[in-house]
């Protein structure tokens, strides 16, 4: 018994553990790597980019000029898409402001609106929205839609609703873009962190010589892949956790399911990605060569697992390659698991399909890993 | 750690090595005693460094075999490592660390604890005269106190056997000076030692030299034989006529 706790404590395991932790600490671009990307993804993501358009530039003509007239301006005003700036007389000037881009959006009230409404008859006023930029003019548009449909007002040329159709936005009533980019983060960080940094970190000791001075050391392979790999899962489980706080905090996203499940699930996610990694590393000489290897991976991650842009909107071809996409099934476990309240019950398909990922890919790339320090 | 208890320190029998087409060491039949200070002398690409890292266990022979302290390279490596010390021309020091980190580094990883490790750091630092730069991190050092810390993290776990890969190059001749002294302190205590070089003050340093050219030995023996072996003046003039002979063999 006691040559077997002495064989553990005399491991090489944990020097490489205490190592690496120094290493991590006192390297500024790793460091920076793994405390300021976090950050300013979450501000970018969670502050700067948004999908849901608020406070279009509007200018208004307003030819009724009566009270009925001024309440569908109020109405409008009121969805927080629109921000009325100016008024203006004539179509030119509507046109001008417009094609000048001082305003994105004009809205126009016929003389005969406030008669047309008090006669019970059809009113119409004209939305005029710039839509060179299709997704923000959409979601401006259907805001402004509600608006005037709740004032008994319609937005011309658009035929009467055949059906009433109710629709209630679950999960995410708000319609807030962070709800639903902010736990995807998640997924995106542990991304960067498991396949970039974890490669660049492993590549170094190739570059540096060191992994050949390390490899004349009786240091065995379990202990030496173990101790390059340890402290960046750690690393990634300190991330999410900050995140999620952040999210919560900052972001009010709500954390409904079980977090217990979430971060077990994550466990999968993290060894994928990992063995990503370290595959990354067995594949190039340099740490230039490294982190452009990583973008290589990262890249469709970023765009085609559904983390900013809904995967159903894509061309069948593009969504099948997220389907090769660990980060696709890991970005359903957290918002189903963050918004939805759904556990293993549900989620066990993406659950499955992640640890064959992390199975598949570690034997891999350990296969390989290994043929290198030999 | 006695393996092989007093036969020599390194056997090579036809030990062959190829990376495709080409033939980087043919046929090398070598044997180095037990405390020699021995030195690989031959111009770029003669095969010395890939003799080393065969011999370290870094790569594996082609045909062939060898013995390094007793232990065979092919079959033994894990006994082979705890055995021996290997230096690098990278030095693979770990800059973020300080001195005193990287030899504790090393020491642990041969599975050094506790006071005996410290006793360890502390005496490789005196020894070397590190202690005044125990806490500076190891890339800020300049060439020669690199040097002599990466000798310290080599043989820190007091190896029997240690190999030195053009230990010296880009360092300046004081420090080069102290290297070799160090370095024969340490045979002087019975360490075997096989340094490469193209420096020809450090070859004449070698109790016993052997010269490759393309991958094959082209002379054995003491300094003095082996410039009397090829009838120049110095062991200089040998090197620069092998060179030009392998210039003219292949041109």
């Amino acid at each position: 018994m006691s040559t077997l706790r002495d064989r553990i404590g005399r491991s090489a395991l944990w020097p490489m553990l205490q190592k690496e932790f120094l290493q991590m600490r006192r390297d500024r671009l790793t460091l920076a790597m793994m405390v300021v990307l976090p950050a300013v993804q979450l501000l970018l993501f969670g502050y700067a980019i948004r999908t849901d358009v608020r406070h279009l530039p509007t200018v208004v003509w307003d030819e009724s000029r009566t009270q009925e007239s001024r309440a569908l301006i109020e109405a409008i005003r009121n969805t927080g898409n629109f921000d009325i700036t100016a008024n203006v007389t004539g179509r030119e000037a509507v046109e001008d402001w417009l094609k000048r881009g001082d305003a994105s959006a004009a809205l126009i009230i016929p003389p005969q609106y406030a008669t047309d409404l008090k006669r019970g008859r059809t009113a119409t006023a004209q939305l005029i929205v710039d839509a060179a930029d299709p997704l923000s003019s959409q979601s401006a548009l259907s805001g402004a839609a509600l608006a005037a449909a709740s004032h008994g007002a319609e937005i011309l040329h658009a035929p009467p609703p055949p059906l009433d159709l109710r629709v209630r936005p679950w999960y995410n009533p708000a319609l807030r873009s962070e709800t639903y980019i902010v736990p995807g983060l998640i997924g995106i960080l542990l991304s960067i962190t498991m396949i970039l940094i974890t490669s660049m970190a492993i590549v170094r000791e190739r570059e540096r010589g060191t992994l050949e001075q390390l490899i004349v050391t009786p240091i065995g392979k379990p202990s030496l892949m173990l101790g390059k790999i340890l402290p960046f899962v750690l690393v990634g489980y300190t991330q999410m956790t900050v995140i999620l706080a952040l999210a919560w905090l900052v972001f009010h996203v709500p954390l409904r399911g079980s977090l217990f499940q979430l971060y077990l699930i994550t466990c999968g996610f993290i060894v994928a990605n990992l063995a990503i990694g370290l595959l990354v590393s067995t594949l190039v000489r340099t740490q230039a060569q490294a982190m452009q290897a990583s973008f290589f991976f990262l890249m469709p991650n970023f765009l085609l697992s559904g983390f900013m842009f809904p995967r159903a909107a894509m061309p069948l071809p593009a969504q099948w390659i997220g389907l090769l996409l660990p980060l696709t099934y890991y970005l359903e476990v957290l918002r189903g698991i963050l918004l939805k309240d759904v556990g293993l019950g549900v989620l066990w398909r993406q659950t499955l399909v992640l640890v064959a990922f992390a199975t598949l890919l570690i034997a891999l790339s350990v296969r390989r890993f290994s043929k290198t320090i030999e | 750690m006695t393996a092989g208890g007093a036969g020599p320190a390194v056997v090579t029998r036809a030990l062959r090595k190829v990376f495709g087409e080409l033939v980087a060491v043919q046929s090398l039949d070598l044997s180095i005693a037990r405390g020699e200070v021995f030195g690989l002398l031959g111009p770029n690409g003669s095969g010395k460094t890939t003799t080393i890292r065969m011999l370290c266990g870094l790569l594996v022979p082609t045909s062939g075999d060898a013995t390094v302290v007793g232990f065979d390279i092919r079959t033994q490596s894990e006994q082979l490592r705890r055995a021996i010390g290997y230096m690098s021309q990278r030095y693979g020091l770990y800059d973020e660390l300080t001195a005193y980190e990287n030899i504790r580094f090393y020491a642990s990883v041969y599975g050094l604890r506790g006071e005996e490790r410290e006793q360890r750091i502390r005496d490789q630092m005196d020894e070397l005269g590190l202690t005044p730069r125990r806490d500076q991190m190891a890339g800020t050092l300049s060439g020669g106190w690199k040097q002599r810390l990466a000798l310290a993290c080599a043989t820190a776990h007091r190896p029997q056997m240690l190999f030195l890969d053009e230990p010296t190059a880009g360092v300046d001749p004081a420090a080069r000076r102290r290297f070799w002294k160090h370095t024969y302190d340490l045979a002087k205590r019975g360490t075997t030692v096989l340094v490469t070089t193209h420096y020809m003050d450090e070859a004449t340093r070698c109790q016993r030299l052997a010269l490759l050219s393309r991958g094959h030995l082209i002379a054995l023996g003491t300094p003095d034989e082996v410039t009397r072996h090829f009838g120049e003046k110095s062991l200089e003039d040998v090197f620069i006529e092998l060179q030009r002979r392998d210039e003219q063999e292949n041109p």
